[in-house]
């Protein structure tokens, strides 16, 4: 028995692993180790030291996301082309790094305030985000199943982080049992997929699936595993959890989930969309076009109505992901798949920016007035002139409003469908442009109130934001102007060719 | 070839399981159908990797198994932690936000 398996060791052939690719996946798994240690170690005076560490983590694993970029000549290819690192990888990495170090600066000192635990916070944090890091590579069904697992597993711990209040309970269990179930779902799809392919290779399985002749096993992989993905952006129908969630987590944990693991669905279908089911379009198709319709209308309308802010940014983000999907019901499309794998990484590059800086505001104006009431913002220019602009900006921007950033990543999503010159592309865009005015609406009235109306209590004594927000704020205001003032900055970004493999029929 | 029974049995699995996690009131019961639905995966993945004569399946439903036993670690603490706060685990009682 021995001597047989020493006889198959010596076939054995170590694998060349490019440690400089792997780099910044590295840094991040030495982050985690050193923060758990320190944690361990550390009197409770000096815990706010793990939010510096983490924060540096974040920006340590950004240098050889930096220094591959600027080698960048060609795409590194790991494990037979399951792990890859090209510039779609890279840009993405990038985001997903600078996301975490603005959601650590923002929960700072909610964290400290609040009495929670700070070091297993930053921990699950890092895990979660070596999670997306390794979405933006995976090319694999099963690399990118282990990428949303560990990802989304420290998500919802984070999201029930208040443990004695019954509302993030709530908020944690819900996120839970929908996305367990979202991912058995999906599970089933690749499971599918697996078996009419015969390979767990993305590339493999896109030149195994072919327009016209699907049979019935891979049409129920390709809707199933779109499914599961459309939990995690919340997507209409999906999008029960969202609100609830976003409303009884902690707020910067709300803006870690509504920015960060959103985009990271939204990698992953990116990726499987385009790798792995180009060939399918006649499924995928009309069943995202449903999705980004339906999801941008409900979220749009159920938005209207809601009176606490919190749960407004919610069904503004589940809308503002269906702008995002929008251009990825073309990506089949000769004309406009290049524009749409553009489109919908611009966006989200955008998204981040403004989506976290409107989370920021909530979290500054709610240190002083203890609530999420639309109306405790009234007369905020009265006494934080800073912020209302800052908020006026942030809200602009997801409003759609020239020169910000949000208003070139819409346009961007537009031409996207319109270059696709088909009636379906044609209603779409019409829809989008009606529901653009919807979210116009109730970004005004939250602006109203804060530019117009008188403070509730007629308390003018101004806010403190406590240096770290203020850094957080800085970063995206600056963010949101220069994407809309600089588009170029951005729009080279997720060409078609820097995805690897990437094909539109 | 004796693989589509298995793909029935696991289509069976999967039913059941989706029944469950939409019709159960109690969460420890949701988190049981979840696992139903992970071994119907599991068993689809095997009876695949068979038939292809593909390892790559089996590999994959060793993480699938992994990997669902940390996602139940996880899910029975939250479940434990609203049966501290509430004293129930009834799912339909977890009504605090709406709209």
């Amino acid at each position: 028995m021995l001597g047989l398996l020493l006889a198959q060791a010596s076939d054995w052939i170590t694998p060349v692993i490019d440690w400089h690719a792997v780099a910044p996946e590295l840094v991040l798994v030495v982050g985690v180790n050193v923060v758990l240690l320190l944690d361990l170690n550390l009197a409770d005076a000096k815990k706010w030291m793990l939010a510096t560490l983490t924060g540096f983590v974040m920006l340590g694993a950004l240098v050889p996301v930096v220094t591959l970029a600027v080698i960048g000549d060609d795409s590194r290819s790991l494990f037979d082309g399951r792990y890859v690192i090209d510039e779609y990888a890279l840009i993405l990495k990038a985001f997903f790094l600078l996301v975490a170090y603005v959601v650590i600066l923002m929960s700072q000192t909610e964290l400290e305030e609040g009495g929670y635990y700070q070091g297993e916070f930053y921990v699950l944090m890092l895990c979660s985000v070596l999670g997306m890091v390794m979405m933006s590579s995976a090319r694999d069904l099963i690399s990118i199943f282990v990428a949303l697992e560990l990802l989304s597993i420290p998500a919802y711990m984070m999201a029930a982080w208040r443990k004695r209040d019954v509302k993030s309970n709530e908020a944690g269990v819900k996120y839970y049992l929908l996305g367990v179930f979202a991912s058995g779902i999906m599970l089933y799809g690749m499971s599918f997929l697996f078996g009419s392919t015969n390979s767990t290779l993305l590339t493999d399985i896109g030149a195994a699936l072919t327009d016209g002749d699907l049979n019935g096993m891979e049409v129920v992989g390709v809707v199933f595993v779109i499914c599961g993905f459309a939990f995690k952006i919340s997507a209409v129908p999906f999008h029960t959890w969202a609100p609830d969630t976003y409303e009884g987590a902690p707020t910067p944990v709300t803006a870690f989930l509504s920015v960060a693991s959103k985009a990271a669905g939204f990698v992953a279908l990116v990726s499987i969309i385009f790798l792995a089911f180009p060939n399918a379009s006649d499924v995928y198709q009309p069943l995202l076009w449903v999705l980004a319709a339906l999801t941008m209308t409900v979220g749009n309308v159920l938005a209207l109505r809601q009176t606490n802010i919190v749960r407004l940014l919610a069904y503004s983000s589940v809308s503002q992901g269906g702008f995002i999907l929008m251009p990825l019901a073309f990506a089949g499309n000769s004309n406009a798949g290049g524009s749409a794998l553009n489109a919908v990484v611009v966006y989200l590059l955008v998204y981040g920016f403004m989506n976290l800086g409107a989370f920021a505001i909530v979290i500054a104006v709610s240190r002083k007035t203890r609530s999420g009431e639309i109306s405790s913002f009234g007369g905020l220019f009265g006494y934080a002139p800073g912020l209302a602009v800052a908020m006026t900006v942030f809200f602009a921007s997801l409003a759609g409003i020239p020169p910000l950033g949000g208003w070139f990543a819409k346009f961007n999503a537009f031409r996207a469908v319109l270059q696709a010159e088909t009636n379906a592309a044609y209603v779409l865009a019409a829809i989008a442009a009606v529901n653009t005015v919807i979210s116009a609406a109730y970004y005004m009235r939250v602006l109203r109130s804060v530019w117009m109306d008188d403070a509730p209590d007629g308390d003018q004594s101004p806010v403190v934001t406590p240096s770290p927000i203020v850094a957080a704020l800085g970063i995206t205001v600056i963010g949101t102007i220069v994407v809309g003032v600089i588009p170029s900055a951005v729009t080279r970004f997720a060409e078609l060719k820097d995805l690897t493999g990437a094909v539109v029929p | 070839m004796l693989a589509v029974n298995f793909l029935l049995l696991a289509a069976v699995l999967f039913c059941i399981g989706v029944y469950g996690v939409i019709a159960r009131r109690n969460a420890v019961m949701v988190l049981m159908s979840i696992e139903l639905i992970l071994n119907a995966v599991n068993l689809n993945l095997i009876a695949f990797a068979v038939m292809n004569g593909n390892q790559d399946g089996q590999v994959f439903a060793l993480y699938v198994i992994a990997i669902a036993a940390a996602e139940v670690g996880v899910g029975l603490a939250m479940v434990l932690m609203i049966y501290r706060n509430r004293k129930s685990i009834a799912l339909d009682e977890l009504s605090e936000m709406k709209g």
